[in-house]
């Protein structure tokens, strides 16, 4: 792509411009990251220290010490990436079948999917406990996925569905001529040209499973709890608490940053819900 | 490809389901992520030595959550919890429906007769202990004795609001970031209104008559909020109605306020020069009174109770008893000081001098618990237990929308009476929707 | 294309999902129906009784209720305006050759990765506090009075909490957009003698329709349940300033622990969300060609 400026200036000005907006957004992690390093009296000090404070990893040392953070990281990681290849196994099939073989009803049932998500969860919040209770759910990972996976599903099915739908019919038409059964055209054919829709919407489901945080908390007390549990330690104790509370939750945000900072790329090029033709 | 979905997903939770396993008794204990509970947690060690058959699992959670993790748990009776970490709030409530199981083997040397009375009477029904006080408060007042000096006060004898009034008037000086007052503002039953309770007990109020009908059409309650936005709207920080204890101490700690009524455990937080820029200067006096000083402060107990539904109520039992025990009191003593040994729940406590000597503000805190009686805080004969609630199921949910109400107030969006009368039509939408009358 | 095998292939292979969200709704929504229709407390086991709608004219006379109505509609307002046209300006910004631009679009997408609980506990404490906060010490430095955010401006300071949040996962979906626009187009317009305005409001804004349809729709779905952000700071205060029908629904569910109470409000919500949802879908359906 060739600069439209005209100046070298005019490039200039503009990088510069658009690094201060950047940073602008950025600014409340990097606040977060950097207090999280500070002492308590230096977290509430005013003005506020930048650099220039006293660095300490006690925060960190202190939470490593009292909350047994990789049981929680663990439980993060499994319920996020359980529920996401569960999810995926279902949302494939079904939005394969949607976009290749659409029928009159096919936008309605898609539409009536996304508005599943529309109950406000503490609203049925008692109809699950009462279920999971009976059924020995609680406090257990399986079930956990289970709801991850159904609340995050309608997302999926229209993703997937959105980025199949641009993927060419003739080729498929050309795979059946050569004689491919339909597990054979879905393995072989669809599924590498569909797999950057499929990496982004393992990501953006993993995202959102990593950051839910009223089911994960409602249904869980130790066995099963994940970070979201973890930040919940943490925020508001009695006493000054700001940089343990920026401490714990760097830890807390900081796998999903770094696997989202790495995938991004991948993110981006199926991230378009059918927004691209 | 299911197949092998499958069979990565089988391996990745059979990896995880490795985790929690164990063969001896385990304990889940919920918990609020306070300071006290957080340093047991750290020295559970001496109990799992003499207890190697028990295993603990802490579940360490803020206050709203861990409240309403351990309600829905009860009342479905779910059974996820060993011990949970209560209130004076519940104790009774749940007591009364059989959801606790009585402590009635809590070992020989336990000494339940040391108990403050006030707080064994507050955790008990028909009798029967249902939950053992961990660390228990009242509510005092704070101030800055520099400030005092410099501005050529002196307290003698209990404050009145309105002699509360003028001091903050006088020492209010927000160009030099000193604030007359701090309180709490946050909206919340056992936020603000823990404070406008008491202030309502003192100017005469009460929460219901005798009928269970709300009283905020009174001429009382109307003193005590004018009293409470007059007071902090005008010569409180800025924020003040998100503001709880944390983000008071936060305040104090930078030598923000000249005063703050509030928990009697802030002073070890207030006095310890780690945390708090102002820990010399920190003088400590009742909570002010206005018509009467009968409820002018609270009472409150974060205590260990164990719900019916536990399997291992004997291990428990074994646990509580040693987290609030006397040896206990000593074990924090020996590691970490008399001053950081979990304060107001034992009368010996106060009759030993190195505690005393340590805490320069047990006296004061010893008086404001020993004054507070949950059964008679009122001026005017009331229904319910409590000083700063109401024992009864309804009341979490009343106090907050009330709250709301004197929040709105403070922030300046309603009027005082409009709070009110909003207040007392929403209480007794409540009262009436639940079947009082 | 449709043989009938294929669409008996079809039904089989979407039966699974729609199946299982089927289940995952109707089990809670007819559990819930049924509370609602119940005098219920959790706190009062045993008593429940069947009391007809009295529970629905209990939520709806609440004057709680209207202003709960009209913070979530002005909340999800504010943020799909915020982020739409903030996504549009990030994303032109982004769509320019700059130095580093890799790293400035990292820098751009993280809040989408930051919990929501997380997000509003470093704003509430680290940034907006008006005492030790980093907004007051701006203020301050520049001369005037730190903005008292959550007594005078609660459900403004609520809105950029979210829209910060939301304004990522825009800017991903209009950046991906805007990239795939035709530049023999655009070229073909400049010859013309077009200004960039221009351009942007014939060409550009046009292209994007779809684009801002889906973020529109997405995000709706996930902003009338906004809760995290609500719990931590406000607590729905002061008086009902922040208070959206879903926090409404939580006072009930676990503050008063009323369940029947809190069912019907439950019931509302979704029929009210469902309002909007074909609201939406008649406003921006003829883009949305599913």
């Amino acid at each position: 792509m060739e600069s439209k400026f005209k100046t070298p200036f005019g490039q200039f000005a503009y990088t510069v411009f658009a690094w201060i907006i950047g940073l602008a957004i950025f600014f409340p992690i990097l606040w977060m990251v950097l207090t999280s390093f500070k002492s308590e009296l230096d977290a509430v000090n005013m003005p506020p220290l930048f650099l220039d404070f006293n660095w300490t990893l006690e925060n960190y040392t202190g939470i490593l010490e009292q909350s047994n953070y990789f049981k929680f990281a663990m439980n993060s990681v499994i319920l996020s990436f359980g529920s996401t290849f569960i999810g995926l196994i279902f949302a494939v099939t079904c939005a394969w079948a949607m976009a290749f073989n659409p029928t009159k009803r096919t936008k309605d049932t898609l539409l009536w999917m996304l508005s599943t998500k529309m109950m406000p969860p503490v609203g049925v919040l008692v109809p699950i406990y009462l279920v999971f209770r009976d059924w020995g759910l609680l406090d257990n990972r399986f079930g956990l996925i289970m709801v991850l996976f159904l609340m995050n599903l309608p997302i999926m099915v229209w993703m997937l569905y959105t980025y199949f739908k641009e993927i060419p019919k003739d080729i498929l038409e050309a795979a059946r001529m050569d004689g491919a059964t339909l597990p054979k055209e879905i393995i072989f054919v669809l599924l590498p040209m569909a797999i950057p829709g499929i990496a982004s919407t393992m990501l953006l489901n993993v995202i959102l499973a990593w950051n839910e945080a009223f089911w994960t908390l409602n249904l869980t007390t130790s066995d099963a709890a994940p970070l979201t549990a973890f930040i919940a330690s943490y925020s508001s104790p009695e006493g000054l608490f700001w940089a343990k509370l920026s401490a714990a939750s760097t830890l807390a945000v900081a796998p999903i940053l770094i696997v989202g900072w790495f995938s991004q790329k991948q993110l981006v090029r199926g991230l378009t819900f059918g927004a691209v033709k | 490809m299911r197949n092998i979905m499958g069979a990565a997903l089988c391996a990745l939770l059979a990896g995880g389901v490795a985790f929690g396993a164990s063969a001896e008794t385990k304990l889940t204990i919920a918990t609020v992520n306070n300071g006290d509970m957080i340093r047991m947690q750290k020295l559970t060690d001496d109990f799992t030595k003499k207890n190697p058959d028990i295993s603990l699992e802490w579940v360490t959670l803020e206050e709203n959550t861990l409240r309403q993790r351990v309600t829905t748990d009860i009342a479905t009776n779910s059974g996820q919890y060993d011990i949970m970490t209560i209130g004076t709030y519940e104790a009774p409530i749940w007591a009364k429906k059989g959801w606790l199981a009585p402590l009635e083997d809590l070992g020989a040397d336990y000494d339940v007769d040391d108990l403050m009375p006030a707080i064994r009477a507050a955790l008990s029904n028909d009798d029967k202990l249902y939950a053992a006080p961990f660390y228990a408060e009242s509510s005092m007042m704070m101030y800055r004795k520099d400030l005092f000096e410099k501005a050529g006060i002196e307290i003698n004898g209990r404050l009145t609001w309105d002699q509360t009034l003028d001091i903050a008037k006088k020492l209010h000086d927000p160009d030099n970031g000193v604030y007359g007052i701090c309180l709490r503002g946050k909206a919340g039953w056992g936020e603000n209104m823990a404070l406008i309770s008491t202030m309502g007990n003192a100017y005469g109020a009460r929460w219901f008559n005798e009928e269970w009908k709300p009283e905020f059409d009174g001429q009382e309650w109307k003193d005590a909020l004018s009293m409470y936005v007059n007071i902090l709207g005008k010569y409180g920080p800025p924020g003040a109605t998100s503001n709880g204890f944390n983000e008071n101490l936060s305040l104090f700690n930078a030598g923000k306020c000249a005063m703050w009524i509030d928990a009697t455990v802030a002073a070890s937080f207030v006095t310890n020069p780690k945390d708090s820029k102002v820990a010399d200067q920190v003088g400590f006096t009742e909570a002010p009174c206005a018509v009467t000083c009968t409820g002018a402060n609270w009472l409150w107990a974060w205590s260990l109770a164990i719900p019916a539904s536990s399997k291992n109520t004997e291990a428990a039992e074994k646990f509580i008893s040693w987290a609030t025990s006397k040896s206990y009191a000593e074990l924090v003593a020996s590691k970490e000081g008399w001053a950081n040994v979990p304060p107001g729940t034992r009368m010996s406590l106060y009759q030993n001098e190195k505690y005393l000597d340590a805490a320069p503000f047990a006296i004061k805190t010893l008086a404001a618990i020993d004054s507070a009686d949950p059964i008679n805080s009122t001026l005017k004969p009331k229904p319910y237990v409590g000083v700063q609630f109401a024992a009864i199921p309804e009341f979490q949910g009343i106090g907050t929308v009330v709250g709301q109400q004197f929040s709105a107030a403070l922030a300046g969006q309603v009027s005082v009476d409009q709070a009110l009368a909003n207040a007392q039509e929403s209480t007794d939408r409540t009262m009436q929707k639940a079947g009082y009358y | 294309m449709s043989t009938r095998a294929s669409t008996l292939a079809g039904r089989v292979m979407s039966a699974p999902s729609i199946i299982a969200l089927f289940l995952w709704m109707i089990v809670p929504l007819g559990m819930t129906i049924y509370f609602s229709f119940l005098r219920y407390n959790l706190l009062t086991p045993g008593m429940e009784e069947w009391i007809g709608f009295v529970n629905y004219k209990f939520f709806l006379t609440d004057h709680a209720f209207f202003a709960s109505l009209a913070n979530t509609l002005v909340l999800v307002g504010s943020v799909l305006v915020i982020t739409v046209i903030g996504g549009i300006l990030l994303g032109l910004m982004l769509d320019q050759p700059i130095f580093g631009r890799g790293i400035l679009r990292i820098l751009v997408i993280s809040p989408f990765f930051i919990m929501p609980t997380v997000n509003a506990l470093v704003w509430k404490n680290l940034l907006m506090n008006p005492v030790s906060g980093f907004f007051a010490w701006i203020s301050t430095s520049l001369g005037f009075q730190p903005i008292d955010w959550f007594t005078n401006a609660p459900l403004t300071a609520i809105i950029i909490m979210v829209a910060w949040q939301w304004l990522p996962f825009a800017t991903l979906i209009l950046l991906t957009a805007l990239q795939s626009l035709d530049r023999d187009q655009k070229e073909a317009a400049q010859m013309d003698g077009a200004g960039p305005i221009s351009i942007f409001f014939y060409i550009t804004l046009p292209h994007l329709s779809r684009a801002i349809t889906v973020v529109i729709l997405i995000e709706t779905i996930f902003l009338l349940s906004v809760f995290a952000e609500i719990f931590v700071t406000t607590g729905g205060g002061p008086g009902l300033s922040t208070t959206n029908i879903a926090f409404l629904v939580y006072t009930q569910a676990l503050l008063q622990y009323d369940v029947g109470g809190a069912s019907a409000g439950g019931i509302v919500a979704v029929i009210l969300a469902n309002i909007v949802a074909i609201f939406l879908v008649r406003l921006i359906g003829k883009n949305l060609d599913a």
